[in-house]
Formats: C-alpha cells, structure tokens, sequence
C-alpha cells in the first residue's frame, strides 16, 4: 500500500498492465520521450521500447483508427488523446467502426482511449470539456470516470483486459489534487459497478468523476441540518449501474445527480428518468440535477467558477430537495 | 508548380538577400516594427505567466516573426486571415493592439473575447480575422469556406491561413486544401515547418522532407521559402495572393523556421539538441533583418533602437491596461452563447 496521486496511480496501473500481458500497448502524441503532455507514460519507453510506446503522427483519426485495427488484430492499444477535447476528431472511427464491429461481425475490439478530460485549471474551451455524454449514446463502447487514485488503478486494468472500445475520462484537475491509498498489487474494480462512497438515509446523490469530492464535502455540510446524504459514484458510465441506483433511491426516497458535464443532453438527464420510470412511486421530490450551464466552457476565472459546479452549489442543491 | 530543386535553392536559411526589393523605406520599417513588436508582445506573455498573473498556457513565436509579419503585410484589408497558435505577428500587422492581447491572456474584459477564450485564440470580425479552434487544421476548410464567399460575391479577395509541420498530420489539411485546389479558390495555405510539434520532431510527422511536393498532389502551386527571411516570406505571399486574386486558385508555401522555444512556456524543450538551436539562433529574423536593414541604409541604428524603446513603451502602456482592466463578471459567463 502506498498514499499516491490519482495520476500516479494511472501510470502505476498501465504499466503494471504493460508489464503482465505483453499484448497491451501505448501509442499517442508525444508520449515517448515526453512522455505524454502530462507525463502519464513518462519513462515508459525506456521500460518497454519504442514498439510498445509509439510516439504518433498528429492525427487522432489515425490514433483511434489505428487502435481499432491493432486491437482487431489480438493487440491491446492504450490510445492516449493529448486532451479528452481532441476525440472529436477521432469521432468517426470510433463511432461507425469501434464501436459497432463486434455487433456486426463479431470480432472483439479490444483497445482503451485514455481522456484526460474537464475544467478547473482556466484551460479555456477546448481543453476543459467533459464529452462522456457525446459517447453515451453510442452503444458498443465502455465509458468509465474513476474519481479517486484506487479506483484509477483499478479501473485502467480493467480497461486495459476489457475485450470492447473502453473511453476512460480521467479528470485533470484530479490528476494532482487528490492523493489515496492504493494497494502495490494487483486488483481491478469492475466495470458496470457503481460504489457507495458515503453512506446515508435522506438523500441518494449520484455522480462521477471531478464532483466526487465536491459532493463529499457538500454531503458533510448539510448533516448539520440533520440531512443524512447518500454518495453514490458510478464510476462507470456506460453501462451504469442502475440496480444500485434504483436500490439507493428506494431507501433514501430522493435523488440528485451531479455532473461537471453541461446539463442539458447530459447523463444526468437518462439517469432522472431511470429513477422517474422505475422508482416514481418511493420519490418524495422530483429528481433534481446540478451540472454546469450550458455554454463552452469559459476561460477566466470568474466565468469559469460560475459555469461549473462546486460545493456551494451542490450544498445549495441539497438543501433545497431536503426542503421539499 | 514549381520545381523542388528550384524552390530549395531560394530557401537560404540565411541572412536576407541584399537585393532590391519594391518596398518602400516606410514599409520595409513597418516588417521590423512588427516582428519587433511581436517579440516584444511574446516576451511580455512569457514575463506575466511567469509572474503567475494567469494560469492558461503560454505560447509564444520566437524565430517564427518573419513568416507570420511578412505573410500578412503582403495581404490587403479585406482579405481574411485565420491565424494559429504562433501567428500573433499577423494579428499585430492587422491592427489589433497588443493591449488587447495582454487582456485577453489576463481573462480580463477587455479582450476580444471578453474572457471566454484565453491566448491569441480570439477573432475581429472588422479586421477580418478569422478565430482559431485548439484543433489543428480546422482552419484550413473554414478558410477556404471564405475563399468560396469571395468567389462567389465576386469578390477580389484572398483567405489565408497557417498551418504546422505536426498540424499538417491532420485530416482537415487534405479535405480542406484539395476542396480550395478543385474548386480553384483564392486560398493560400502556409505551412511553418518549423521543426517540432510540441516534442515531436519533424521527421517522426512526415516521411518528406519538403512538405511542398505535396501541392503537386493537389494540382496546385507550391514554393519552399526561408521562413527567417520576412523580405522572402513577403514576396511569396505577394505572389501567391497576387495569383489567387485573378482567378489563379489556391497555392501552399512551405516556411522554413524554427520554434525557439518550448511548446508553450511550460516546456523547456529538453528534447532539442543543443546544435540544432544554435544552428537556429544564428538565423534569427529580427537580428537578420537589422543586419539587412543597416547595410543597406534603410535605417540607422538610433532609428533601430527608437524603434525598439518605443515597441518598449507601447508594451508596458499595454501590460498597465491589461493589469488594470478588471475581469469579466461571473454572470457573464451564461451571455453570448446565440446570436440574435
Ligand atoms: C487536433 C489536435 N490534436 C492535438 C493538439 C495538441 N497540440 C497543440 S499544438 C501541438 C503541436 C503542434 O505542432 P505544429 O502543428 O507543428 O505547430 P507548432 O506548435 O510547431 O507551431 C499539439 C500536439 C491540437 N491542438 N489539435
């Protein structure tokens, strides 16, 4: 066991998952020598040579491109985009190809997009977006948002053996802020599970990624109002894990969801009406959504604190559902 | 097309031929006002990131002066440009003030964009700029979009924008480039070749070593220039805009130069070998073009160095309003997301 940063614990996971299957590959731009923008695979190449840390061209298309074939081919890429914002380049490969072959022609699409995604660090609007909800609506691919450094670990190994196209969002405001425990071995956390991260009686709140922690300590400030908050991370988002959604808000009687992600089209929205269609009758209030408004992501300051949640918010937000 | 051969050999790489050129005494003062003034808009970038005075990236053009001044002085008011990253040098020849610049750096409301983007990533719809995205390439079709208005308005205009050695990698590059060759539009493309991608060296990007031969793919002109040359930049530009002006069709210059710096100032570059900067350092456009400028007897050196103390002065009026001019307020943020 070792306390580590959330983005120590990425690197520690892909290379221990380098070193156990030979298969698993990194390719990306300036991920060599650099050892990527954020050093996440810095020194892999001296560990595993050029052929498995393949320093690419500067063309996404090509990226995802590429790891679909290789991954077609029985090989496990880890495509790294420089910045989450970037896929949107790769968007027709991985869409029309990735995401539909093994539903096609049953062949296996074994690779990993890594996204180093979202807001915070006044990196403006095409370096601070959360695009989980463009890929959420595609069916065939794996989305998953590790909020702390364990679940980072053990959520790239799991993409890494996961035999579809798995999108991991790692959030780089996480990548130095937050620092954990992980275990020196070998665990994964799997797929499609979701993890109580706080327990509580009044309220469910459901969410991922960078709002984790916010909604941590939202949670601990409204116990002095005597309201007992549930923290629900999904860590994965596609697919997510309804069952323990459902059964969170049937014992609470009341749900919120909370998303860095702009609102409107947002995850929030499909997990609402999961709860609306399967546990209306145990609500005492409608669902209610904190997410940013619904606008680029702004690069001052100011205008960037208004347009993201954070705890104040989300504090604000509990307050009023308890109310209701 | 111009043949490689041909078009290497008027890459020099070197100091500015001394030959005659058309320009007037007050143009050839203005190419070295601005590209003085573009270094001086840079290092006053790197000196408030350092400061911590904003916390976005800092990109700055050192050695690249001469393509994006000498590009954009050889274009006329009504023709669009769409600048990168390391294009300020074109901005500033175009007008816009470098307290603008200064602002929007700061995410202050002064800005161009008034905070919502940050670096030179801003437009001027009156001075007929064109925004860049983060995304690389994706200037090439939006530009070439305003070549095909000027052609249909019948207009007698030309679009120009720049583009990487590593952004070149970019599918937009090809989709864009060819829509402009086939449809002949008055679209100029210029391609800095300036040794790296942010760590990725040039070699690693592209297997040829003149990215030019790529024009024959197109059907369209290519030339090579010596991308420290502002004069050689100037005169290629000229050409190629000149030609896409009556009816000519689009052409690529490839701009040999180098990127002085790291990636943006938080890379120091490590993975450059110490020959290739000094090879680079003894190229430098502005120190180059002063030798030029002396030699010649356009300028003398107090005229220079007035020159320099007063870019000097204009700057530190540009940092005392960018400092003092207050931030957007927070509510801002939810305004301008349609037009009306
Ligand atoms: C589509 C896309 N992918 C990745 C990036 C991240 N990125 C920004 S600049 C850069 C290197 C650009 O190199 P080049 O095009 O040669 O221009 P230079 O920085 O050398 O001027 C990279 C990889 C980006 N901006 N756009």
């Amino acid at each position: 066991m070792s306390t580590i940063t959330y983005i120590e614990a990425i690197t520690k996971g892909l290379r221990e998952e380098m070193q156990r299957d030979e298969s698993v590959f990194c390719l990306g731009e300036d991920i060599g020598e650099y050892g990527g923008a954020f050093k996440v695979t810095k020194g892999f190449i001296k560990e595993f040579g050029e052929e498995r840390v393949v320093d690419t061209i500067l063309a996404e298309t090509a990226i995802v491109g590429v790891s679909i074939g290789a991954a077609i081919m029985g090989l496990r890429p880890v495509a790294e985009m420089q910045f989450a914002d970037f896929i949107s380049n790769g968007w027709n490969q991985l869409v029309n190809m990735g995401a539909k072959t093994h539903y096609r022609w049953g062949a296996a699409v074994p690779m990993v997009i890594r996204l180093p995604s979202g807001g915070g660090l006044h990196a403006g609007p095409f370096h601070s977006q959360n695009p989980e909800a463009w890929f959420f609506h595609v069916p065939g691919l794996k989305l998953v948002a590790p909020s702390t450094p364990y679940d980072a670990k053990g959520l790239i190994k799991s993409a890494v053996r996961d035999n579809n196209p798995v999108l991991y969002f790692e959030h780089k405001y996480l990548y130095r802020h937050v620092k954990g425990e992980v275990p020196d071995d070998d665990y994964t956390i799997p797929i499609g599970k979701a993890e109580i991260k706080r327990v509580g009686k009044d309220i469910t709140l459901i969410t991922y990624g960078s709002m984790v922690q916010f909604s941590l300590e939202a949670a601990e400030n409204v116990t002095k109002l005597g309201v007992e908050v549930e923290v629900l991370d999904l860590r994965s988002l596609l697919p997510f894990d309804k069952e323990m959604i459902l059964e969170s808000v049937k014992k609470t009687n009341r749900a919120m969801i909370v998303h860095e992600a702009t609102l409107t089209g947002g995850i929030g929205g499909e997990i609402s009406a999961c709860i609306t269609q399967d546990a209306f009758e145990y609500l005492d209030a409608p669902v209610k959504r904190v997410a940013s408004i619904d606008t680029p992501v702004p690069y001052s300051p100011p205008l960037e604190a208004y347009f993201m949640p954070n705890t104040e918010k989300i504090t604000k937000a509990l307050r009023e559902l308890a109310e209701y | 097309m111009v043949e490689i051969a041909e078009a290497k050999k008027r890459s020099t790489n070197r100091k500015p031929k001394a030959k005659k050129t058309k320009l007037s005494r007050k143009q050839l003062t203005d190419l070295y006002y601005y590209m003085v003034l573009n270094r001086a808009l840079d290092d006053r970038v790197t000196s408030l990131y350092k400061q911590g005075k904003f916390q976005g990236g800092a990109f700055v053009s050192r050695g690249q002066e001469a393509t994006s001044v000498g590009s954009a002085y050889a274009l006329e008011e009504g023709d669009v440009i769409g600048p990168m990253i390391r294009n300020s040098g074109a901005i500033l020849v175009r007008g816009v003030p470098p307290r603008e610049f200064l602002a929007n750096y700061l995410g202050k409301k002064t800005g161009p964009t008034q905070g919502k983007d940050g670096n030179s990533h801003f437009g001027d719809l009156k001075r007929n700029i064109f925004a860049p995205v983060s995304m690389l390439g994706v200037l090439i079709p939006v530009c070439a979009g305003a070549a095909l208005a000027f052609k249909m308005k019948k207009q007698p205009n030309v679009a120009l924008t720049w583009i990487g050695d590593g952004g070149a990698s970019i599918g937009d590059f090809h989709e864009g480039l060819n829509f402009a060759a086939v449809m002949k539009l008055p679209f100029v493309l210029i391609l800095e070749n300036n040794g790296y991608a942010y760590s990725t060296p040039t070699s690693k990007q592209s297997l040829v070593e003149d990215f030019v031969i790529r024009a024959q793919g197109y059907g369209i002109p290519g030339e090579i220039v010596d991308g420290n040359d502002v004069l050689a930049v100037y005169e290629v530009t000229k050409r190629a805009v000149e030609r896409a002006r009556k009816g000519g069709g689009a052409t690529l210059i490839e701009a040999k130069t180098f990127r002085m710096k790291g990636h943006a100032e938080h890379d120091d570059a490590f993975y450059v070998p110490k020959k290739i900067i000094e090879y680079w350092q003894k190229r430098d456009p502005i120190i180059n073009y002063e030798k030029y400028l002396l030699k010649e007897k356009v300028l003398s050196k107090k005229e220079l160095t007035d020159i320099q103390s007063s870019v000097a002065k204009e700057m530190d009026e540009a940092q005392k309003f960018a400092e003092e001019s207050p931030l957007p307020e927070a509510k801002e943020a939810a305004e301008g997301l349609y037009a009306s």
